[in-house]
């Protein structure tokens, strides 16, 4: 009756596990795939600052270990790198830097948001379900155990981008792009078993980097504006 | 008698009662008696023709030559018409009873010879919209029906809102009407290839295979002069003006069955006369189903009117009229004719139970306003200590209309959630997903019903008197003697004559009774969905006899009324005996005032207050307007001596949709008032002109 | 014989539900004591609770008509009933088939329904704000309790809940997204429905935070014990709606006496942790202003329907 029943008991991996492992790992990596969403959801309507830093951290932790599994089911001993190399990037140094920077600009109250947080809700669901709709077409082609998480993949990619729609701090902004990334990542693994290796080595280094950059934008906004609430950066509009 | 004939016997009483009325013109009493039992005598024929069509399949027409020449009127009683004339007939069965006890206050106070024989046209014309089987008498009587629906408004003509409802009243009418007729002329013209008018019957719409563009396009002009009608969200704003201002049991009539006609209009024309449709016709239905159920219920939450609130009420049940006739559409495009009949059957069922109750619930606000003269909730409380009776029945209506097992709105409501929890075996994964959301959002209209009718009951029968009485015509009230103390008789000395009481009994009855047996009804109608999609559920839905409700199949899921009903009267009276067994003294005390001592009855939560949490959290889809204003003793400026507040609760779409439109037509109105000029001879360069137009055109 | 079977079975499960109710309070209400580093009043104290008050002589307000009085039997019949239909001990339930899920919660609404008139009966202003506020949560929490349902019907392809015990253990375990995005919002909605911290406070009459003890506030004698006790049961019918739908493993199996003592034993095991649980909850967070019950539901819905949409897109 349902659509999803028989999708899961015929997994066609490129190099095959053994069966009960295959299926079990499945669950648990759909189960991961599960809970990014639930984060990135999280980062969505999280009003506290530190709550949103720790949403940010466990995201990546999922990230890894979903990361992980993958490369356990696929066979791709690269993944396992690009496993550690989340955990560590994402899970311990990205949001220790955000945990300084916090705190040497003293931002710890409640996060202010422009739409408010039921309707953020509404349409956080209604990107899920558009996701889906528009990566059917692929999940129906495509042969990998990880197939289904795309979707997923696809509505953090939108959820990261709505959080910096509808945030107006600068430090969510960061979180909301680095959910972003996060996004892009697990699609990466659930479409294709991830990226070569190096690729995947220069884009952590660009995060690494962006943090970096950003640090110093906050600095610079915080200065220039004596606030990090990027709708001041309205004020460098011309004058007509 | 067949059921033909009686139905058309009923319809002959109706017509020579208009005959027979005028002639009693001078002794209204008498006039009361003998009109409303001639319409409560064919009410019960037309009901009886009716059920006796549906139980035997019967479906039979007849041509009657009348009319203009080469278009007579072809009558026709099948399943689908013989139960809406059976919902139409019992109801007004029990309004015609009602209405003796309900008119007769009006005697000596205004004529009441208008109303009757409006009230026989009125009848008249929804028995034969749904006999007609052609555009031509249809329209006919879709007219009759609103043009005497229009003076029953206006009956109270001297206050400036009625008038005001009832020509609102009109104008929405009439842009319906025209969109239907425009959906009939396509498809009489469709049938015919444009030539000809003989594709003016149904017979001739029926058998044609409309193109995809001329069928889409008589849907939505046909789905959109219903909507009109049925009050569907955005369409809905005449619906609470002109059905509060109406006298009570005509309030009853046009929110319990006239409303259905156009139920009626829509699933005649898409399942009978289109037949084949995409799925996103019923997509569409099914989405205005949805928004007219939640901001229907949303708004009846904001009503202080008693009257109005039923009225947004019935914008919300036609809401869930619609999602079953929505989810029906969906599922029978995707060929799944037995899940298509079952929310079918969940829609009609419903059609008949909103009837009941909504009917139910009106007279019940009629006895109210009878007695007191009053349709402020806010100036009423308490009225269950002197209305006993009515009191009941209107607790029944209200549970029945909050979907509580084991009354009738449950059980149809119940069928439209287990439509929706087999819609993920449609094929779309796009409908997989958003069809639960529909779902929800009907949960939450179920359950803000709840409230909403907690607040009608609440205020207005439970608690103190709010004080305040108008003693104004037309009713003698007790409260215009003494206020609401010296109301002579104690208990119950505000209750209704016995006709009201007894119309009120019977229709609280039919609720129950239509609410603890389901399957007997299923049964009943089961022929419906088998002529319009061609599958029937009743072989399911009464698979273990007629005590459980097995829609589909036992394992999905069932439902026995009877036992519930039955099991909760058992364990109550067993406790309520066990607890009695020991004699323990019952003592009367005043309320807790927290030390205040100085409790008085306007301290108790009102209609206001009552739905305030719903209003903070919904607010932004109402325009509201807040002010508080303090008055502050002179000399001392801290403490305020008194507060007040003013709260106005309006309905967004009259701003948004209507009054542009209104404004727009009255500027257009004013540059086409120039060319009046008072002078014949303008008018007749006019004429002039366009006639020598008109002869360049034909040449 | 095996005719009569059920018959135990249910007579069984209605007696177990009226006499563990208090208990299963008592646990609560010991743990929470114990946790707040107070001595507390014994397990079974609620019993001695509702014993006294059904001694004790009933005082009514002046104006309180039949409703007011009606109210506790009809909600105490009510819970009975459901306690008859939610499969506690066993799936062999004569009365099981009277109502699936949808049903029950319609049952409940009953309940809820007339313990809201029941508060403006008496016409105070307590009275009327808890009835106001208890329909207000009640508002919110159906959507989301409709979507669990959904998400929960998917799986089991049936909202009965013998049927629903029944699928799920037979089919073994299966790590589901969605069933676990369900669990979540059940309890949110659990503790929504039965009046528990963050939403409510059962334990204070502190007058501008009181929902539901202020809708049964001018409650006294044998209606007060009533009121309580159905309070009690339906708390405990939440934990077992729970346990049935989400962990059912332990449960009889039809047309089997012999499973029943290990099926006593699991629920009072499962019951022990359930109240441990709502006791962490409890002491764990502190009571929400009013107007932050919405986003707490709305978060329940979001769980709700991130189940639904896991199922589709993930299984």
């Amino acid at each position: 009756m349902g659509l999803g029943t028989n999708k899961k008991t015929s997994p066609q991996p490129q190099v095959p596990r053994h069966n009960i492992f295959m299926n079990f790992a499945a669950q648990i990596n759909s189960i991961l795939a599960a809970l990014i969403l639930l984060t990135a959801f999280g980062l969505l309507v999280q009003r506290r600052i530190y709550g949103l830093l720790h949403l940010f951290a466990w995201q990546g932790l999922f990230l890894s270990i979903s990361t992980g599994i993958v490369g356990y089911v696929s066979n791709v001993n690269h993944l396992y790198i690009s496993s550690v190399l989340t955990l560590v990037l994402k899970v311990i140094v990205l949001p220790y830097i955000l945990h300084v920077l916090i705190i040497r600009m003293q931002i710890h109250k409640e996060v202010e948001t422009v739409v408010n947080i039921p309707t953020t809700m509404l349409i956080g669901i209604a990107l899920v379900i558009f996701s889906y709709h528009l990566t059917a077409p692929i999940i129906e082609i495509s042969t990998l155990v990880t197939k289904s998480t795309l979707a997923v993949a696809l509505a953090t990619v939108m959820l990261g981008l709505l959080m910096m729609i509808t945030r107006r701090n600068a430090v969510t902004q960061i979180i909301g792009f680095l959910s972003m990334e996060n996004g892009l990542f697990l699609a990466a693994t659930s479409a294709t078993y991830g990226m070569p290796l190096v690729v995947e080595l220069g884009v952590a280094l660009d995060i690494l980097i962006a943090a970096f950059i950003f640090g110093i934008f906050f600095f610079q906004i915080r200065t220039a504006f004596d606030s990090l609430d990027v709708n001041s950066m309205a004020k460098l509009k011309e004058e007509d | 008698m067949s059921q033909f004939e009686l139905v058309l016997f009923s319809i002959i009483i109706l017509l020579s009662g208009l005959v027979i009325i005028p002639l009693f013109a001078r002794y209204q009493k008498l006039l009361i008696y003998i009109s409303f039992s001639l319409t409560a005598l064919s009410s019960v024929l037309a009901a009886a023709g009716g059920a006796l069509a549906v139980a035997n399949n019967f479906n039979q027409s007849v041509t009657i030559p009348i009319g203009l020449p080469d278009l007579p009127v072809h009558l026709r009683l099948d399943p689908l018409s013989g139960f809406f004339l059976t919902v139409i007939g019992l109801l007004s069965f029990f309004v015609s009873i009602y209405s003796i006890g309900y008119i007769k206050a009006f005697v000596g106070k205004r004529s009441v010879t208008h109303l009757v024989i409006f009230y026989c046209l009125f009848l008249i014309g929804m028995f034969s919209v749904v006999l007609s089987d052609d555009a031509f008498s249809f329209l006919i009587s879709w007219e009759v029906m609103a043009a005497s629906s229009y003076f029953l408004v206006m009956f109270e003509d001297e206050r400036t809102e009625n008038r005001r409802a009832a020509f609102l009243y009109l104008v929405v009418a009439h842009i319906g009407a025209i969109a239907i007729l425009l959906s009939f002329g396509i498809m009489a013209g469709a049938a015919t290839d444009f030539k000809g008018f003989s594709g003016y019957t149904f017979d001739a719409m029926r058998q044609t295979e409309f193109s995809v563009g001329w069928a889409t396009a008589a849907f939505l002009l046909a789905f959109f002069g219903f909507a009109a009608k049925a009050g569907v969200i955005p369409f809905h704003v005449w619906l609470p003006e002109a059905h509060p201002v109406a006298p009570s049991n005509v309030s009853a009539l046009m929110s319990g069955v006239m409303l259905k006609t156009a139920i009626y209009g829509i699933i005649r024309v898409t399942f009978d006369l289109i037949g084949d449709f995409p799925w996103w016709w019923g997509a569409v239905v099914l989405m205005f189903g949805l928004i007219t159920a939640l901001m229907g219920i949303l708004y009846a939450i904001m009503q202080q009117d008693i009257k109005r609130l039923l009225a947004y009420s019935s914008v919300e049940n036609i809401g869930v009229i619609l999602i079953g006739i929505g989810l029906a559409m969906i599922f029978a495009s995707f060929e799944m004719p037995l899940l298509s009949a079952l929310a079918l059957t969940a829609a009609l069922y419903h059609t008949l139970n909103h009837a009941m109750f909504k009917g139910l619930l009106f007279m019940g606000a009629g006895a109210v306003l009878h007695a007191t003269n009053e349709r402020n909730m806010e100036k009423m409380g308490g009225l269950i200590h002197k209305m006993p009776w009515t009191a009941v029945l209107f607790l029944i209506g209200c549970v029945s209309i909050s979907a509580l097992p084991p009354f009738n709105g449950f059980a149809s409501e119940w069928l439209t959630f287990q439509a929706f929890l087999l819609s993920p075996s449609l094929p779309s994964p796009l409908l997989n997903l958003l069809i639960p959301l529909g779902a929800t959002l009907v949960a939450l209209t179920v359950a803000l019903a709840a409230a909403c009718f907690v607040k009608a009951f609440g205020i207005t029968f439970l608690g103190h008197w709010r004080g305040g009485h108008n003693p104004s015509p037309p009713f003698d009230s007790p409260l215009a003697k003494g206020g609401y103390r010296g109301v002579k008789g104690g208990k119950g000395g505000l209750e209704v004559d016995w006709f009201m009481r007894s119309a009120m009994i019977l229709t609280a009855v039919s609720c129950l009774v239509l609410g603890v047996v389901p399957t007997l009804i299923i049964n009943w109608i089961d022929i419906l969905p088998e002529q319009l999609i061609g599958s029937r559920i009743a072989a399911s839905a009464g698979e273990f006899g007629w005590l459980w409700l097995t829609p589909i199949a036992h394992e999905r899921a069932s439902y026995s009324a009877p036992i519930v009903l039955i099991i909760v009267l058992a364990v109550v009276l067993l406790a309520y005996i066990l607890l009695h067994i020991r004699k323990a003294a019952v003592h009367r005390a005043p309320l807790w005032d927290c030390g205040f001592e100085k409790i008085t009855n306007r301290m108790q939560y009102n209609a206001a207050s009552f739905s305030m949490p719903i209003r903070r959290i919904f607010g932004f889809l109402f325009s509201i307007r807040e002010d508080v204003r303090a008055v502050y003793p002179t000399g001392n400026p801290l403490f305020p001596k008194r507060l007040h507040y003013h709260l106005k609760v309006r309905d967004r779409f009259w701003g948004l949709l209507y009054k542009p439109v209104a404004d727009a037509s009255i500027w257009i109105s004013r540059k086409v008032g120039k060319l009046q000029q008072g002078r014949i001879q303008m008018y007749l360069i006019y004429s002039f002109i366009t006639i020598i137009v008109l002869l360049l055109f034909l040449r | 014989m095996s005719q009569i079977y059920p018959v135990i079975i249910e007579i069984l499960q209605i007696a177990i539900l009226l006499i563990a109710a208090p208990v299963f309070i008592g646990w609560i209400r010991m743990l929470k004591c114990w946790s707040q580093g107070r001595t507390s009043a014994g397990i079974l104290q609620p019993y001695r609770d509702i014993a006294k008050l059904f001694t004790k002589d009933v005082v009514l307000a002046e104006n309180a008509s039949w409703i007011f009085r009606f109210t506790p039997y009809l909600v105490f019949g009510v819970t009975v009933l459901v306690g008859a239909i939610v499969p506690i001990l066993s799936v062999d339930l004569p009365l099981s088939a009277t109502a699936d899920v949808i049903v029950l919660i319609g049952l409940f609404a009953i309940a809820r329904f007339f313990t809201a008139l029941a508060g403006m009966d008496i016409g105070t202003a307590f009275g009327g704000m808890g009835s106001s506020r208890e329909m207000m949560i009640a508002s919110l929490a159906e959507p989301a309790m409709l979507m669990a349902i959904f998400t929960v019907s998917l799986v089991s392809r049936s909202t009965s809940l013998s049927q629903i015990v029944h699928v799920i253990t037979s089919k073994g375990f299966i790590l589901r997204p969605s069933i676990a995005f369900a669990v979540l919002a059940f309890i949110f909605i659990a503790i929504a429905e039965t009046g528990r911290i963050p939403v409510d406070n059962p334990a204070t009459h502190l007058e501008l935070t009181m929902i539901h003890e202020a809708m049964i506030l001018e409650y006294s004698g044998r209606h007060l014990a009533l009121m309580e006790w159905a309070g009690m049961m339906k708390v405990f019918l939440f934990a077992s709606i729970g346990i049935a739908v989400f962990f059912p493993w332990g449960i009889a199996p039809k047309d089997n006496l012999i499973y029943l003592p290990a099926a006593i034993l699991f629920l009072a095991i499962k019951l022990c942790l359930a109240g441990t649980g709502l006791v962490l909850i409890e002491t764990g967070l502190a009571k929400m202003r009013i107007f932050r019950i919405p986003e707490f539901l709305g978060s329940a819905f979001l769980f709700a329907t991130l189940g639904m949409l896991s199922y589709f897109i993930l299984e």
